[in-house]
């Protein structure tokens, strides 16, 4: 089953860039062009100093990146699969984890700007970086928990995609991604109420040489276990009607 | 031991939930001990129609903001596809389904591919599934003939050896020559319809679920395409077949079951049940014969 998932995923990245040159490396590129361009007019807006801000900026938009896509990915999760779903028997794991593993291999290919700026300004996380793994392993839950519940909704009401599209943009904007959190001074306190913020955190945070805090970790792991739950219910519930929807 | 999928709440890594059992060892092709068996007892089908605004999030929203979510459940619109559907089929049963347009052939089958999930009854399949249900199931016309060809073989669960078998075997079947590797969308349809015709028929199981479409198509197709699928058909130990055409059920099948409206209204042998059918369906039935 692994090489199939394995396959679909491989294929759907390949098939978005075929013919092109630079092939799936246009994620890269286009990663690479915004941390550029955004780094540049950030670091003098804000008045930062790019040796600090540019290795923040490059974690920030290349792990935003890879939640926003796997969240509006997850609406067609089922969706897109329409053929598969009705003429053979698949367990709907299958869909959830093609998505998933798409997602991760843009993740790697954006993960090499990172690794560039890095390498440019000389930074180094340390050994805290590792904390970085549990929080990757939260992402996975909290991804697979966003295919089953967006994924079937989405199936069942076609104008939620639009929904989420515009959450993901605004949240895009109320979160510290491009500004960081000591910018603001009132606000910052109720930062761990943004489940955006923590959960964009727990993966960043140690990877910039900051670990997140405790508070931080509670309540990334409280908003993903709520997700986990409402998923798992809702999933189970709608199961059998899904293949009525798509 | 046989796994009911119904006693794992939320098993979302299961397949569609089917009131389903089948033993674990029916899943490898051609396994000497298993018996292969269809065993349906009361199924019944029901499926939710969303039309135009049945989709609409702005009217499941407002529907429960005013109180009348319960009642949009009621008044949901719901065919009921299947009714008390029960048969069992044994090792060299031959079954073809006969019916009108909608009277629930297609959903019989892909309730029996484990596709749709009944709301009541019990549905027991032993062996190894292969269907024919949609010619272009699972086809990517934007990726090219021996990807595709390699994709169903994924999705069999082949191995690497007989994926590379089944690659030969098609694209020679289909006489795709260079065009193998090339999108499917720029076939012609001839090549299109070979190319998922072979890939449909490069299986071998052990019970096969086939609707129409596998049996029409032009005169100079069906020849080339006759041989393949009687060997096809000769090696599954269970048919189920369903189609409008008279003489290709008299061929084939071994007994009928004429549905009407979702239920069983004849359950018998070929020539009676047919009699009656033609007796009493529309005459158009008779004139699709191919030549």
């Amino acid at each position: 089953m692994w090489k199939l998932i394995a396959t679909l995923s491989w294929l759907d990245i390949k098939l978005r860039y075929r013919g092109s040159i630079l092939g799936p490396f246009w994620v890269t590129m286009s990663t690479g062009v915004m941390v550029a361009a955004l780094g540049l007019v950030y670091s003098t807006l804000f008045d930062q100093d790019m040796h600090d801000y540019l290795p923040y900026l490059s974690l920030s938009l290349v792990f935003w990146t890879a939640m926003s896509l796997v969240v509006t990915d997850a609406c067609t999760t089922f969706t897109q699969a329409e053929g598969m779903i009705r003429s053979m028997r698949m367990p709907f794991s299958v869909h959830i984890w093609r998505v998933m593993t798409r997602n991760f291999l843009l993740l790697l290919h954006n993960l090499i700007i990172v690794v560039l700026v890095f390498a440019i300004y000389d930074t180094w996380p340390g050994w805290n970086a590792l904390w970085a793994i549990p929080g990757l392993l939260v992402w996975l839950v909290d991804g697979v928990a966003a295919c089953m519940l967006l994924g079937a909704i989405c199936a069942r009401f076609r104008d939620i995609p639009q929904i989420v599209g515009s959450i993901m943009q605004i949240a895009f904007y109320a979160t510290p991604i491009v500004w960081k959190v000591d910018q603001i001074r009132e606000g910052a306190r109720f930062m761990p109420l943004n489940p955006v913020y923590v959960i964009l955190e727990i993966v960043r945070g140690p990877l910039y040489g900051t670990p997140p805090s405790g508070v931080v970790w509670t309540s990334a792991l409280v908003f993903s276990v709520a997700l986990v739950i409402v998923a798992w219910l809702m999933f189970a519930r709608v199961r059998g009607r899904l293949a009525f929807w798509v | 031991m046989p796994l009911d999928v119904r006693a794992i709440p939320g098993a979302w890594l299961a397949y569609p939930r089917l009131a389903y059992r089948r033993s674990a060892s029916a899943r490898v092709a051609g396994h000497p001990g298993v018996k292969t068996l269809i065993k349906a007892e009361g199924l019944c089908v029901d499926f939710p129609i969303y039309h135009g605004g049945g989709r609409s999030l702005k009217k499941a929203v407002f529907a429960a903001a005013s109180g009348r979510l319960g009642e949009d459940q009621q008044h949901r619109v719901v065919v009921q596809a299947l009714r008390d559907i029960s048969f069992t089929l044994r090792p060299g049963d031959r079954l073809g389904l006969v019916g009108g347009n909608g009277a629930g052939k297609t959903t019989l089958l892909r309730t029996l591919a484990g596709i749709y999930e009944p709301i009541i009854g019990k549905l027991q399949v032993d062996g190894v599934i292969g269907s024919l249900l949609d010619v272009n199931a699972g086809m990517n016309p934007e990726l090219s003939g021996r990807e595709n060809i390699m994709l169903r073989g994924l999705y069999n669960q082949m191995s690497r050896a007989q994926i590379a078998a089944m690659v030969d075997d098609v694209s020679d079947f289909a006489e795709l020559g260079e065009f193998m590797e090339l999108p499917v969308r720029l076939y012609s349809s001839g090549m299109g319809i070979r190319l998922a015709f072979g890939m449909a028929t490069a299986i071998r199981p052990q019970i096969l679920l086939m609707d129409e479409w596998f049996l029409a198509g032009d005169a100079a197709f069906l020849d080339k395409a006759r041989a393949r699928m009687e060997s096809l058909v000769k090696a599954a130990e269970i048919l189920v077949l369903s189609s409008h055409i008279e003489s290709i059920v008299l061929e084939w099948a071994t007994r009928v079951i004429w549905l009407d409206s979702g239920r069983i209204r004849a359950d018998g042998v070929p020539q009676e049940v047919l009699h009656s059918y033609l007796g009493t369906g529309p005459v158009e039935v008779v004139a699709v014969e191919p030549s």
